[in-house]
């Protein structure tokens, strides 16, 4: 981050304002296979990467593929790898390169190409399909939940997830390792079970659901050697080694290993 | 052109938003196998940008708030234009709608009791807004998300297959809803028969054959050039509907929100949720004064604060003091900023002052406000516990819409079309109160699906798609790739290729300058002149490279549907002599009481072929006034006369 805070405070030094030409590297190409193409273009005072890539689109490559949406790091659709670290495009200030560097763009490399930035992101729909959804408590109609702030905390910061999917982009089981995709959910979707056996109100275990164990047993906790790489990427800043995987990580083992110790604690917690 | 794949379904819903998730989940639910189409992927689509919250009456916060104290403000901020009926439906749905998130997994920020806290908003009387921070929108798109995938579970213990009775076809595209042919028509105008789409990856077409459609999807915002909404706000749904032969009406309200970013110019018009003056934010110009004392119009004079210190003091005491102006509907916040600026009173990049730093502690603003911090830090530069932002009006939403039964939600003459939330008009009159949109997604949403359900149930045979609209739409979806140098029958049509980007850059120029926050009409008869000439020349819109993933050639289509929905916002503001909500004259500054149960009601003005689109001395819309059934009595009754008497004419108070 020192290194990107420098950069930015030399492009915003007095007279540096006002346009100037940039030297971008994208990658082009498709399931076929591509390369990286050279373009010089403009560069205006507080752009982000997505809007050099829109300008680029505009005049000189108009059928340059990008998904996007929102433009304000709310939708978690532009993600890229920008100079090879996982990035959303539209928060990717200009004003952190140097105005000489060559900014490379690359679609995210976990994932299979489509064409040019746009991947096949449809990995992670397949894994969110096969986590158990939100019980809901049986003697509880609409209207009649109540939750302490406190305790809706923990799952809410989970849930601040835009699915970029750049988490799972970057996660080493999966980076460069296809024949672990199978067993493996990635930290988007093992938090998403964090999220759900940390929600105060889910009723999976009355209903049989053992959201820690599967975590461990079909979603492939134990993958993780929490080396955080995941959470350094996440533009929600949320802490998803210590406050998901970690804990996630504690309960499992506490259930694999004593189950009574475990059914104590929930009891504890549900009554207090 | 026989070889494009059809699938069979009973219901298809366009759009993956709040209204189109929320509406395929009731139509699943009532048995319906159920499409989803959605241009972006699933999880991404516009209402994730909604940042404040739902609004509805839960009485969480203040024990005095009930449906009838919400509907009276609905009809209030939409300046009585409103259909009665869905704004009463709407007031009184809210609550179980937002209820029923909790049972599929949303987690709202709670009350100290542990109920859902509700926070205040613009022209809303009692804190109402169930929220979540500032990213309300994200946890309602992920929440009935969830529902669909839990659906798809259980479909999948039974049949086998998540995609069995509800399916999601993520980055397609529809481009057409086809209609069973009447009387040897080539367009059509009878009952539904699907939907012609493409899949923005491959570039393949399809046909959904389903004998009901729900348009979901959402507003027109891309066609001026600052606004608040993402690329997919095309006014496609719009488009559809009045392709398919379905009016659309108040198309000329139009909302700017007040506090859109100004600066840098990259992120002009990105929202800055009105959460932040809910919360005790104000607005100030160069001279360091709240100028929204000042502008306090007289159908309000009476609910808003005359000094800053009562206008303080309601944050803590509000039964005793009234609401501070900065909480005036969005359409008088917007006109008052435009105004401040144009007097020469703005801040350094055009806009005013919205200040939070000086009103509250930097960790409650973090707490509350946790998106907008982020916002401004990274694209901005600007840390907003330490100094104000500076805000401006950006295009934000569209009030008018598909002319829809306000129980049902079926659109007015296309049998088995429904359309809900944004696309959808009439529940917010001329100005759509903030809050109001989520719940009207999940209110309409739910209806829409319920009554497309009931509708195919009750049929006894279905229509078939017409081999000759899936022909015609294919040709026109494709007429991109061949645009240079082609000669076509009209003179008009004959020139060089045109570059989409360049289009689209221009009439999102024009529709800013001319149909902006202010209009007048020798600025209109220049906008409808412009668009004509934009749209003959949209007709040669050429694209390079191939169908894959061709962003160019996407836009190329798009652009029939923004040029269609500009001309009808274009000419029902010249057509509507006043201003209300979101639509200011400057030549007629008034409101004017005989206008009030006027609809204007916009329809293609030659359904049967393209021959007006190629002349740009024609319109393709046709313009017609249609007066609004009187408001239900006990609903009137919920006003006070002399209220009452500042919206409706005297024949209408002693009717």
């Amino acid at each position: 981050m020192t290194e990107q805070q420098t950069a930015q405070h030399v492009a915003e030094q007095p007279g540096a304002s006002g346009a100037y030409q940039a030297h971008f590297r994208v990658w082009r190409g498709d399931t076929d296979g591509g390369a990286l193409s050279d373009f010089t273009v403009e560069v205006h005072e507080g752009e982000v990467v997505l809007d050099i890539i829109h300008r680029l689109q505009a005049t000189q490559a108009p059928d340059l593929a990008v998904r996007w949406n929102c433009k304000a790091g709310k939708c978690g659709s532009c993600s890229a790898e920008i100079n090879g670290r996982p990035r959303l495009m539209c928060m990717t200030r200009m004003s952190v390169f140097e105005r000489t560097e060559t900014i490379t763009v690359t679609p995210m490399r976990a994932f299979p190409v489509v064409r040019d930035l746009v991947t096949d992101v449809s990995f992670n729909y397949a894994k969110a399909r096969e986590i158990p959804a939100f019980v809901p408590p049986p003697e509880l109609g609409p209207g009649e939940y109540r939750m302490q702030q406190e305790d809706v905390g923990r799952s809410q910061e989970f849930r601040k997830c835009i699915e970029c999917f750049l988490c799972q982009d970057t996660c080493h089981v999966v980076r460069d390792h296809e024949e672990n995709k199978a067993a493996f959910a990635g930290p988007r979707f093992l938090m998403r079970i964090a999220e759900l056996d940390m929600h105060p109100l889910d009723a999976a275990p009355e209903s049989g659901i053992d959201r820690k164990r599967t975590a461990q047993d079909e979603h492939g906790l134990g993958y993780c050697n929490i080396t955080k790489c995941c959470t350094e990427v996440c533009p929600e800043h949320i802490k998803i080694t210590d406050n998901a995987l970690i804990p996630l990580k504690e309960r499992a083992a506490d259930r694999k290993y004593d189950p009574l110790v475990w059914l104590g604690n929930k009891i504890r917690r549900r009554t207090e | 052109m026989a070889h494009v794949d059809r699938q069979t379904w009973d219901v298809v819903v366009v759009g993956a938003g709040g209204a189109g998730l929320r509406a395929a989940i009731e139509a699943r639910e009532a048995g319906m196998r159920t499409a989803v189409i959605c241009k972006s992927l699933f999880g991404k689509a516009h209402t994730v940008m909604a940042e404040g919250g739902i609004a509805a009456s839960m009485g969480n916060a203040n024990e005095h708030d009930n449906w009838q104290v919400h509907f009276r403000d609905t009809m209030r901020g939409g300046k009585f234009l409103n259909h009665w009926r869905m704004a009463e439906l709407h007031a009184r749905e809210a609550p179980d709608r937002v209820w029923e998130l909790e049972t599929w997994g949303a987690l709202f920020d709670r009350t100290p009791d542990g109920r859902i806290s509700q926070r205040n908003f613009g022209g809303h009387e009692y804190p109402r807004l169930a929220h979540v921070g500032d990213r309300t929108g994200l946890e309602l798109i992920r929440t009935l998300q969830q529902k669909i995938v839990s659906l798809q579970q259980e479909d999948e213990k039974e049949f086998g297959a998540y995609d069995a009775r509800l399916k999601v076809f993520q980055e397609c595209t529809v481009t057409r809803v086809l209609t069973e042919s009447k009387s040897g028509s080539a367009t059509g105008s009878g009952k539904v028969s699907g939907t012609f789409c493409y899949e923005r990856e491959s570039g393949r077409f399809f046909v959904l054959e389903a004998p009901a459609v729900v348009l979901a999807t959402g507003g027109i915002g891309k066609s001026f050039k600052v606004t608040s909404n993402s690329w997919e706000y095309t006014g496609d749904g719009h488009a559809l509907a009045l392709l398919a032969g379905a009016p659309l009406i108040n198309m000329e309200f139009v909302q700017f929100h007040p506090t859109g970013m100004v600066w840098p110019p990259s992120v002009k018009g990105i929202l800055v949720t009105e959460s932040v003056r809910g919360d005790g934010g104000v607005l100030r110009n160069s001279d360091g004064k709240r100028f929204m004392f000042g502008y306090i119009p007289d159908v309000f004079k009476e609910k808003y604060a005359e000094t800053e210190d009562e206008g303080d003091r309601w944050y803590e005491d509000p039964d005793h003091n009234r609401r501070p102006p900065e909480l005036l509907p969005r359409d008088e916040v917007a006109r008052a900023i435009n105004a401040e600026v144009k007097a020469g009173r703005g801040s350094p990049h055009g806009g005013v002052f919205l200040d939070v730093s000086t009103r509250m502690p930097a960790e409650v603003i973090k707490r509350r406000l946790p998106s907008m911090h982020h916002q401004f830090k990274e694209l901005a530069d600007v840390d907003i516990t330490a100094e104000p932002m500076e805000v401006g009006p950006t295009c934000h939403y569209v009030m008018g819409g598909v002319d829809v039964d306000p129980d049902t939600a079926a659109a007015t003459g296309v049998p088995g079309l429904f359309a809900a939330g944004e696309v959808a008009g009439g529940m917010h009159g001329s100005n759509r109160l903030g809050g109001n949109s989520l719940s009207d997604l999940l209110v309409f949403g739910r209806r829409a699906g319920l009554y497309a359900a009931e509708y195919v149930t009750g049929l006894t045979a279905r229509p078939a798609a017409d081999p000759l609209q899936i022909d015609a739409a294919e040709a026109e979806a494709l007429r991109p790739f061949s645009a240079e140098g082609e000669e076509r029958e009209g003179a008009a049509d004959r020139g060089p290729a045109e570059n989409p980007y360049t289009l689209h850059q221009e009439l999102q120029q024009a529709m800013n300058d001319l149909v902006g926050i202010i209009r007048k009409e020798s600025e209109m008869f220049e906008a409808l002149k412009r668009l004509a000439d934009l749209r003959v020349r949209a007709r040669r819109a050429g694209v390079e490279g191939h169908r894959q993933y061709n962003p160019g050639w996407h836009l190329a289509i798009d652009l029939r549907n923004m040029l269609l929905v500009s001309e009808c916002v274009a000419r029902a503001a010249l057509e509507r002599e006043e201003s209300r909500g979101g639509h200011t004259r400057d030549d007629h500054p008034a409101m004017d009481r005989s206008w009030r149960n006027i609809n204007l009601v916009c329809e293609l003005a030659d359904p049967q072929g393209d021959a007006r689109a190629a002349d740009p001395s024609l319109g393709q819309i046709r313009l017609a006034r249609r007066e609004t059934p009187p408001i239900r009595r006990d609903l009137l009754e919920l006003f006070e006369k002399d209220e009452l008497a500042k919206y409706l004419t005297d024949e209408e108070l002693t009717r």
